[in-house]
């Protein structure tokens, strides 16, 4: 039985929150239709909107987090990674200061997601180093 | 539209069509939908004359995954010039499509410029009478052509290379697209090379272009697309008797070209 269906989302990869509809057939992501009711985009797309469907089957996309090991980049676990990432800031914060560190958060994430990193980058790590990604 | 629904729903039931492609309203956002036997009730949120979207690109799509299905789509004018330019150019099987014609409102008509704003029959809507509108390319052909030059090397510096126009285009149903090879015209960069990038694309457009405008209202930039192609359109028909989307029989001019085999590929 053939399947074609649409899933109306908003495009992740700015701010500016464009409306998509995602072209599902038979269960898989095939395409992506700006959505012209939305009154934000009214039916017209980025080329980053046009591809947002492209990496979710990419054989290239990150499904685990990756941790250089003698010089090569290896897949890990969740567990070990967060291990790693808190030793390694607990020792580089301890030996150089709290402004040794910085963060660079996302217009990807969403509002709550960015109000944490701030939370975390000033209150637990004690910096004011805090900005966002367009910033680079 | 209540014929529509009926004709729609005794299809499916009869077994006549695995599938009808047409517009759905869902989460207060018209958008295309495959209505099939297994959900009916999704029938009762059918809706026409809502916002355009390329249903023929995609009912394409859908054939061209099930190669012995056949389907139905609800069609407006613009969407049953698409098919008989799909068909022409050997990308769809017409006996694996049945259309369900709807006639457009001359609120829509005229807010697409529409010279045939209906397909050849219908069961939802009147006819409307055509819209017609040739004034862009006339005003910019009484320029000179160093001023007309200069007209679209301005609106061609807007583009922002989204590829949106190729993409919501119903006639682009090329699976490798000249715009996305190294070797013939500069990807990865912004902005791109002009005038060639839009050149390329609108000669492609010559013979297939169906004047539907979606590629307009597609442009985050506000390119007059639909002007350029337009007046491809016009030279194809001036030059060769030939209008993509209303000429019902015969080849269109290019593809009298190459070895002669266009017309034989292999059918969607």
């Amino acid at each position: 039985m053939i399947d074609y269906r649409t899933v109306y989302t908003i495009c992740p990869f700015c701010g500016t929150g464009c409306g998509l509809l995602l072209e599902v057939m038979n269960g898989r992501l095939e395409g992506v239709l700006p959505c012209k009711t939305n009154p934000i985009n009214q039916g017209k797309l980025c080329i980053k909107g046009w591809s947002a469907h492209e990496f979710v089957h990419s054989p290239e996309r990150l499904k685990k987090p990756l941790v250089r090991k003698d010089g090569r980049l290896e897949e890990v676990e969740w567990d070990e990674a967060f291990s790693f990432i808190t030793s390694r800031l607990k020792i580089i914060t301890q030996a150089h200061g709290p402004d040794s560190f910085g963060a660079f958060s996302s217009a990807k994430c969403t509002t709550e997601e960015n109000y944490l990193l701030q939370k975390f980058t000033r209150a637990v790590i004690g910096t004011n180093n805090i900005d966002h990604c367009a910033r680079l | 539209m209540d014929r529509l629904r009926e004709g729609i729903r005794e299809a499916l039931a009869e077994g006549r069509v695995a599938g009808v492609m047409g517009m759905i309203l869902d989460g207060g956002h018209p958008r295309p939908h495959l209505f099939t036997k297994d959900r009916i009730e999704d029938l009762d949120r059918l809706v026409v004359g809502e916002a355009r979207y390329p249903l023929t690109a995609v009912l394409l799509k859908v054939l061209r995954s099930d190669p012995d299905a056949r389907l139905g789509i609800v069609a407006r004018g613009c969407d049953e010039r698409a098919i008989l330019e799909l068909v022409r150019n050997a990308q769809m099987d017409r006996e694996r499509v049945v259309v369900f014609g709807v006639a457009c409102e001359s609120e829509q008509a005229n807010a697409c410029q529409c010279a045939q704003p209906y397909p050849s029959s219908h069961l939802s809507g009147e006819r409307v009478a055509p819209v017609s509108d040739s004034e862009g390319f006339d005003r910019l052909d009484r320029l000179s052509e160093e001023e007309r030059l200069q007209y679209w090397m301005d609106q061609f510096g807007k583009c922002i290379k989204c590829y949106g126009c190729r993409n919501i285009c119903p006639m682009c149903f090329c699976t490798t697209c000249t715009l996305d090879e190294d070797d013939l015209t500069q990807t990865g960069t912004i902005p791109p090379e002009k005038p060639i990038f839009h050149l390329i694309r609108a000669f492609h457009m010559a013979e297939r272009c169906i004047d539907c405008g979606l590629c307009e209202e597609a442009c985050p930039s506000g390119i007059p697309l639909r002007t350029l192609y337009k007046k491809m359109r016009n030279v194809v028909t001036t030059r060769f008797g030939f209008t993509p989307g209303i000429t019902k029989e015969g080849k269109g001019p290019l593809q009298y070209l190459g070895d002669g085999k266009f017309g034989e590929q292999e059918c969607h």
